[in-house]
Parts: structure tokens; C-alpha cells; sequence
């Protein structure tokens, strides 16, 4: 298990070198002067040769990626022109934000979609098959910022069950203390459920903006890799051998089933991070691609390309989590490693 | 369902290209009526995108300050913005942008990712080797975040929307021409024009790309949903068109300060546009999936 974990690290090494490489290249080698994005628009021409000088960009370039990675090797990303704070902290600070929401969509979209994948497998060509190939379809179709907006307007305008969509708690409540960051679970710690419930009230509907997104691409997986282990001899020979359909479709099709939906969980969490940039702006959400949203806005440009990294290193370990997560769902990949 | 009519596609292959393409066309929009409604669908957005801007009743861009956040009307068929601007006329008159930049991005990562995968299929090896490691590296990253950074890093316009689209669906289109090519390398008509002494580049060029066309063109009508989410994504958060141009992206993002106050109209209808055309899009992918390879229906 050691062997395959270290194996499985071995192989996200090349994707981050890949990534530090580009982001450094993003503002360094492309056309465009990067001192006058560091400087902001308001730049005097004195300014930008002050700030060529301070961030080395002076220098020949290999000299820059190498002063890039050993900054990077501190936890050093720059610091925010707007806001003059570093962006690292900037960024840890706002993480649990970002993905508190994200894992919450992610949660929700999974515990709708398998079932109703399966379902729709088990019950091909009647309606609940139909559903899921009308919701597959419409959900990839639907942009994300706009499903949220329909969303606040019928929840929190016509019928008003949702608070204003403004961040992650009302205004007359104040963030419990620090723990996890996540405040459903902080607020749980403190003991404060007036606070879990103003957490949760304001949480709700981003989620579920996110939850209609993921959803689509996991229950149209779900439903093709069920199909096709429903027809497979081993799922014929358990039926045969007399086994009940429940223990027939959890037991033996269900494990094997789930392979393919675990290898598409890495495209999901791409979309899903991208997503979660516009489910911020609209949600006005505390989180990190709000704050990436605000930079790009003001040509700052050490968020962005902060941004850009952390949410490309995020994304590499969860790919890395699925990769682990598949060798010890499933044995072969474990033996082959 | 599963499988195309045998006999339909026996007389398909025995009769000439163009014209049992047509029949089999044909037969697949009167099996799947959904297919046809796609069709229906893409022809609306070309008659849009063509003399939308000539047949609209209203100037997108003039205010009319008297008429501010009026709701939809007979006078204003989507209703007017907070400047009083006909949102009929502006959702129309968008659809030229949004089609344009979608179809821009798509056909240039055509170009560029076709033509890259196609090589490293065909030549395998070195060229193979820089192809695959360019994709990966796209793809290590999440793809929306990815096409910020660039436009951020390009500088912030309408042509470097195009670019960032097209980069980072690149590798879909080198993983589908590189695994179509990588089966013909092999094949017969390929080592017979070997024999005959046609160059390498000759052969990728004038056999293996006119076969894996109608494949590619499936791929980009697949891929044209995705780019025009993806380009109203970023000008939804503020990048690439500047107000007051028509763009559904940017219509959106200017119609949600409204929508907590109850304007639902400035919002939905850039918004029902921009699902339209996706929808369009992805049941078109489908439908010409089942035309191009009857089995891989599904």
C-alpha cells in the first residue's frame, strides 16, 4: 500500500512541476509587460521600472523561475496591490470559504445522482430513465451563474424561505471561533446552533447551485457504468445462483460500478472548481474566487496568478486522493502498482 | 434503438458517399425527432447571429431613461434594463458575438489541436511524447481557472477570450484525432500510399484527415456547448467584453443586482438565450454522432 501511495505521488510530480511552469510563464515569457500588470493600470513609467527592479524582472529568465520556485518553496505568492496583504494568507484564509461550499455541492450532487443513476439503470426505458436523460442533458446545459440567480429569485425573492444572497452568515451573527474553518462544523464545536442554522440557511441555496451542476455528468456515469455491469456474466451468475436483486445490485454491480464514476470525479472537480469562481460572485461568497474575481477586475495581478496555483496544486491533490481512493476500491490497480 | 437499421445501412455503404450520407441523415432525423429540433434550433441562432442586428426593433445601445426596468410588454417583448435599454433587441443582437466567439475558439483549437493530435497518432514517438505532456499540462489544471489566468495574463479582450477557449480544449480534440489517427496508421490505404511514394505529411494531410474529419466535426459541436458556457463565464465575471456591448454573459452578470430586487426579466432572457444555444449545441453533438458512427448511439 506504501508502494503504490509513493508510485501514485511520483506521478502528480510532473503535473506540478507542469503547473508551476505555466503560471510562472502566464506572466513572465507571454507578450505584455509584467511589470505594468504588477503596477496596475495607474502606473507612472518611473513606478513600473520600480517594480521591474523589485521583482527581479530585470533579470534573465531562467534566474526569474528560479527566484519564482524558491519563493514559491517559502509560501510565498506575492502580496495584493489593492490590499498590500500577502496573497498566501489572503488565499488560506479564504480556503475553508471556497471549500466548504464546494465539498457541500460535491456531497449533495453525489448523494442525489448515484441513486438516481442506478435507478435509472436498473429501471431502463421507464420513466425514472427518462428523468435522468432529460436532467443529464438540461444540467450540462445550464450555465452556473444563471441556474443560481433562478435560484435566489424564486427562494429568496418570490417565496422568501432563503436569506439575502451575501456571504456566508447574516449580518448579526458572528463567525464562531476557528477551528476547522468550515463553519456548519465550528459552530457545531462551539455548541452555537443559532449560528449552524444561520450557516446552513445561507449555504443552502449556493449548494444546491452546485449540486445541479456536478450532478448531471455523475448520474449519466453512473447510469452507463451500472448498464453495462448489469449485463456482465459475474452480475448473470449471481442472478442464477438464486441471490436476491437487492444484494445482486448493492453487492456485486454496485462496487464495480463505482470505478468509472470515481475516474470521472477528476472532470467533475475540474468543472467544480471552475464553477465555484461564478457561484462566489453571484452568492457574494467569502472564498477565494471571489477574491481572484475582485484582483482580475483591478488588473491586480499576484492574486490571479496565486489563485491560478493554489486552485492548480488543489486540483492535482485531488486527483491524487481519486487515484488512492480507486486502488483501494479496486485491487487490480493495487497489484499492478 | 441501439443499432442503426441493418438494411439501411447495407444500401448506405454500397451507394456513393454524399448521397447515402444524406439518406442516413435523413433516416436518423425521422427516427430521432430531437435531432431535427436541433437542427430547427441551430438555424434560428444562424438567422440571429446573421441580420439580427438589421431586424430588431430597438437600438441595443440607446437608453431611454423614461423607460427604465419596465417589465416584458407588448412595446418591449423581454422588457427594458436599468437604462431603459430594450433587452429583446440587445438578447438578438448578442447572439453574432457569443456565436462568433464560440466558433472562432472552436475552430481555431480545430486547427491547431487537430492537427496536433493527428501527428502524434500518426508519427507516434517524439512528437507524441511533447503532445501528450503539452495536453497533461492542461489539464492539470481546473480549465475555467485556467482560462482566467490567461486572459488575465494576455490582457483583458475579446480576442484573448477566443484563445483562452480554444487552449483549454485542446486536449479533447488531440486525445480524439490522436486516437482516430493512431488506429490508421497501420491500415491498408495508408501503406499503399506509402508505396506510391507520397511523404508522410502528404499522407496525414490528404488521407488520414479527410477520414477523421466527420469525427473532429462531431467533436466540435460537442465542444461548441462548452465554449460558449465558457466564454459567458468569463465575461460574466467581468473579463473580456466591456459594457454596454450585448453579450448574454455580461447581460446576466448586469441583470443580477436586479434580480434580489425583483427584475427577474434582465437576467433570464440573456440567460434562456445562453441555454438555447448550448442546449442547441449538445443535442446537435448527439444527433451527428448517430450520423457520422450508427453505433456508438446511445
Amino acid at each position: 500500500m506504501l508502494k503504490l501511495i509513493a508510485s501514485r505521488i511520483a506521478t502528480a510530480i510532473p503535473s506540478l512541476i507542469g503547473v508551476v511552469i505555466v503560471t510562472f510563464m502566464l506572466t513572465r515569457v507571454l507578450p505584455g509587460d509584467a511589470a505594468a500588470y504588477f503596477a496596475g493600470p495607474a502606473a507612472t513609467p518611473q513606478a513600473i521600472a520600480e517594480i521591474r527592479t523589485k521583482l527581479g524582472l530585470d533579470k534573465p529568465l531562467p534566474v526569474q523561475f528560479v527566484d519564482y520556485v524558491t519563493a514559491l518553496s517559502k509560501g510565498d505568492l506575492g502580496s495584493s496591490l489593492s490590499t498590500g496583504q500577502p496573497v498566501a494568507t489572503e488565499i488560506a484564509s479564504r480556503l475553508p470559504a471556497s471549500a466548504e461550499l464546494t465539498l457541500s455541492g460535491l456531497i449533495l450532487a453525489l448523494a442525489i445522482a448515484i441513486p438516481f443513476g442506478i435507478m435509472a439503470a436498473v429501471k431502463q426505458g421507464t420513466w425514472v430513465d427518462h428523468a435522468c436523460r432529460v436532467i443529464t442533458t438540461a444540467g450540462v446545459s445550464l450555465p452556473v451563474f444563471f441556474t443560481g440567480l433562478l435560484l435566489v429569485y424564486v427562494f429568496y425573492f418570490k417565496l422568501g424561505w432563503a436569506p439575502a444572497p451575501l456571504g456566508r452568515l447574516d449580518v448579526f451573527f458572528t463567525a464562531p471561533p476557528t477551528v476547522t474553518g468550515f463553519y456548519l462544523i465550528d459552530s457545531l464545536i462551539a455548541g452555537d446552533l443559532e449560528t449552524f442554522r444561520s450557516a446552513a440557511a445561507q449555504l443552502a441555496i449556493p449548494t444546491v447551485t452546485l449540486a445541479i451542476f456536478a450532478l448531471a455528468p455523475i448520474a449519466r456515469i453512473t447510469r452507463a457504468s451500472m448498464l453495462s455491469v448489469l449485463s456482465s456474466e459475474f452480475v448473470r451468475t449471481a442472478r442464477a445462483a438464486g441471490l436476491t436483486p437487492y444484494k445482486v445490485i448493492m453487492v456485486y454491480a454496485f462496487r464495480n460500478a463505482m470505478l468509472p464514476v470515481i475516474t470521472t470525479l477528476g472532470m467533475v472537480f475540474s468543472f467544480l472548481l471552475g464553477a465555484n469562481v461564478l457561484v462566489e460572485k453571484v452568492f457574494a461568497w467569502p472564498g477565494i474566487g471571489s477574491y481572484a474575481v475582485e484582483a482580475l477586475i483591478s488588473s491586480d495581478y499576484a492574486p490571479v496568478q496565486g489563485f491560478v496555483l493554489a486552485m492548480a496544486i488543489l486540483y492535482i491533490i485531488l486527483n491524487l486522493v481519486i487515484d488512492l481512493a480507486y486502488g483501494v476500491i479496486d485491487p487490480r490497480a493495487r497489484s499492478e502498482a | 434503438m441501439t443499432l442503426a437499421n441493418p438494411a439501411d445501412r447495407g444500401s448506405a455503404s454500397s451507394s456513393s458517399g454524399l448521397a447515402a450520407t444524406l439518406r442516413h441523415a435523413k433516416y436518423v432525423i425521422s427516427e430521432n425527432p430531437v435531432t431535427g429540433l436541433a437542427f430547427g434550433m441551430f438555424l434560428v441562432l444562424i438567422v440571429a447571429a446573421a441580420i439580427g442586428p438589421y431586424i430588431v426593433p430597438y437600438d441595443p445601445l440607446a437608453s431611454d431613461t423614461k423607460a427604465a426596468l419596465q417589465a416584458p410588454s407588448w412595446a418591449h417583448w423581454f422588457g427594458t434594463d436599468q437604462l431603459g435599454r430594450d433587452m429583446f433587441s440587445r438578447v438578438i443582437v448578442a447572439t453574432r458575438l457569443d456565436m462568433g466567439i464560440a466558433i472562432f475558439s472552436v475552430a481555431l483549437v480545430f486547427a491547431a489541436g487537430g492537427i496536433a493530435g493527428i501527428a502524434a497518432g500518426f508519427f507516434g514517438g517524439w512528437t507524441d511524447r511533447i503532445v501528450g505532456r503539452i495536453s497533461d499540462t492542461i489539464m492539470a489544471f481546473p480549465l475555467f481557472v485556467l482560462a482566467m489566468g490567461i486572459v488575465a495574463a494576455l490582457g483583458n479582450t475579446v480576442t484573448n477570450i477566443v484563445i483562452a477557449t480554444a487552449i483549454i480544449n485542446f486536449p479533447l480534440y488531440v486525445r480524439v484525432a490522436r486516437a482516430e489517427a493512431a488506429i490508421r496508421r497501420q491500415s491498408g490505404f495508408i501503406q499503399a500510399a506509402r508505396l506510391t511514394g507520397n511523404s508522410e505529411w502528404r499522407i496525414l494531410l490528404t488521407q488520414i484527415l479527410p477520414n477523421i474529419l466527420p469525427i473532429m466535426m462531431v467533436q466540435m459541436s460537442l465542444t461548441m456547448g462548452y465554449a460558449i458556457l465558457n466564454a459567458a463565464g468569463l465575461s460574466f465575471i467581468g473579463l473580456g467584453v466591456r459594457p454596454p456591448t450585448p453579450e448574454w454573459g455580461i447581460m446576466v452578470a448586469e441583470g443580477s443586482a436586479f434580480i434580489v430586487s425583483g427584475e427577474w426579466w434582465i437576467a433570464l432572457f440573456p440567460g434562456l438565450a445562453l441555454m438555447f444555444a448550448v442546449f442547441c449545441f449538445n443535442l446537435l453533438g448527439d444527433g451527428l454522432r448517430d450520423i457520422v458512427d450508427p453505433q456508438r448511439r446511445t
